[in-house]
């Protein structure tokens, strides 16, 4: 989905702000969270893109004014409540209030299943283009790659499909590549000199160009 | 520091008391145990962390073979030292030389090879870390203190799919003889993550 997660290229953020000597965790609710969350996505079978994609469908503006593990309590209470394993009313009565993450805008019906694949099509050195592609549902194919031209350099383990897991719950195999994008490919005449991206793909978001 | 969040002596903000709500009913129903959350915590915020990878780049400093293993195979490599586990199941190393400064971000969340860096800072998770370092890398790396020469090569990894990456910096100059352990204090997470050049 083309959801403000996918964040590569977006503008009016302004400079990064670091923060010196800084803890692992800033405050004890951050550490208790990410723990019950890795159990309770444990407990329930939650997949990493199932995990995910409740993050991405967030409120917007609540995703972009919350912390990581905000965005981590929010995800694992939406999965939770939607598996029937607890209740909104429970959350909301216990702390006086618990939004969840938007339903999802696509459900297993609308992906089509797909054969596993693990040979891969592509080696280093091949030229390929980026299908434009648009899906509402959790995808790992970024928004600023799409349609654009780069060159394989790495040809890595076939891994699930994440569309397939997110929404069907299926593990299907398809190629990995990692993919050269020079930075005037992707940003034209703003570009930086002498700076190129690479970008993780799985085979299906990609075409030989 | 298991229940400390329950003795707060400032009355709760909406996001501790959310936190709060959802361990207590999470333990109460018996979906997630007392004692494994706080066995991960104790994990991340005391075994877990940058010191490993540390260990990691020295051994690489010192030893060529390891160095050469390492490019080839980082999980492996990584694992020759006793680091594993959660994403950390395909680590790819790539080196930096004097005309390559590779960088490591996550456009998409903020994936991050937990078994040998710890969990991500918070400037790394944030929106503008991961919108702006695709896009204008150099100017970025100067506003954090890492001005890269214009001749050098800035390669940024996109961790996008199942690859965690770890830069393998520089080797300081003027350390020759230096010890392993003496080195692995010199690593930083930022030169790791790519951020940061050693002096």
């Amino acid at each position: 989905m083309d959801g403000v997660h996918d964040l590569g290229g977006m503008e009016g953020f302004g400079a990064v702000d670091v923060e010196s000597a800084e803890p692992v965790f800033r405050h004890a609710w951050e550490a208790r969270t990410f723990a019950v969350s890795a159990g309770a996505l444990g407990a329930g079978g939650f997949s990493t893109p199932m995990f995910r994609h409740a993050i991405e469908r967030m409120e917007p503006g609540h995703y972009l004014t919350s912390s990581y593990y905000e965005h981590w309590l929010t995800a694992v209470a939406t999965l939770l409540v939607e598996a029937g394993m607890i209740s909104h009313r429970e959350l909301d009565d216990r702390a006086g209030g618990f939004p969840l993450s938007h339903p999802a805008a696509v459900g297993a019906e609308d992906v089509d299943a797909a054969v596993p694949n693990d040979t891969p099509r592509f080696e280093v050195g091949d030229a390929v283009r980026v299908r434009d592609v648009q899906f509402a549902g959790h995808t790992r194919c970024p928004r600023y790659v799409r349609g654009r031209r780069g060159i394989v350099v790495r040809v890595d383990p076939a891994a699930p499909i994440p569309e397939l897991e997110a929404h069907r719950g299926e593990r299907v195999l398809d190629p990995n590549y990692s993919v050269r994008f020079d930075a005037a490919e992707l940003w034209s005449d703003v570009s930086e000199a002498n700076a190129c991206v690479h970008v993780d793909l799985y085979e299906r978001y990609l075409e030989p160009d | 520091m298991s229940g400390d969040h329950l003795h707060h002596p400032h009355p709760l903000s909406d996001v501790e008391q959310r936190a709060r709500a959802l361990e207590e009913l999470l333990t109460e129903k018996g979906i997630v145990s007392a004692e494994f959350i706080d066995r991960v915590v104790e994990a991340y915020a005391q075994d877990i962390g940058p010191m490993n990878g540390a260990k990691v780049v020295a051994r690489a400093w010192v030893d060529p073979g390891y160095k050469e293993r390492l490019l080839a195979d980082g999980t492996a490599a990584i694992a020759e030292l006793g680091f594993g586990g959660p994403e950390g199941g395909h680590v790819v190393a790539v080196e930096n030389t004097p005309q390559i400064q590779n960088v490591v971000v996550c456009t998409l969340c903020s994936c991050y090879p937990w078994p040998v860096l710890g969990l991500p800072p918070t400037w790394y998770k944030s929106p503008s870390y991961r919108s702006r370092m695709v896009s204008e890398p150099r100017a970025v790396l100067a506003e954090m203190g890492c001005s890269v020469p214009d001749d050098v090569e800035i390669r940024v990894w996109d961790s996008s799919a199942e690859v965690r990456y770890l830069v393998l910096p520089e080797r300081p100059a003027s350390t020759d003889g230096v010890s392993e352990e003496q080195l692995s204090a010199m690593v930083t997470r930022d030169a790791m993550i790519g951020v940061a050049r050693p002096e």
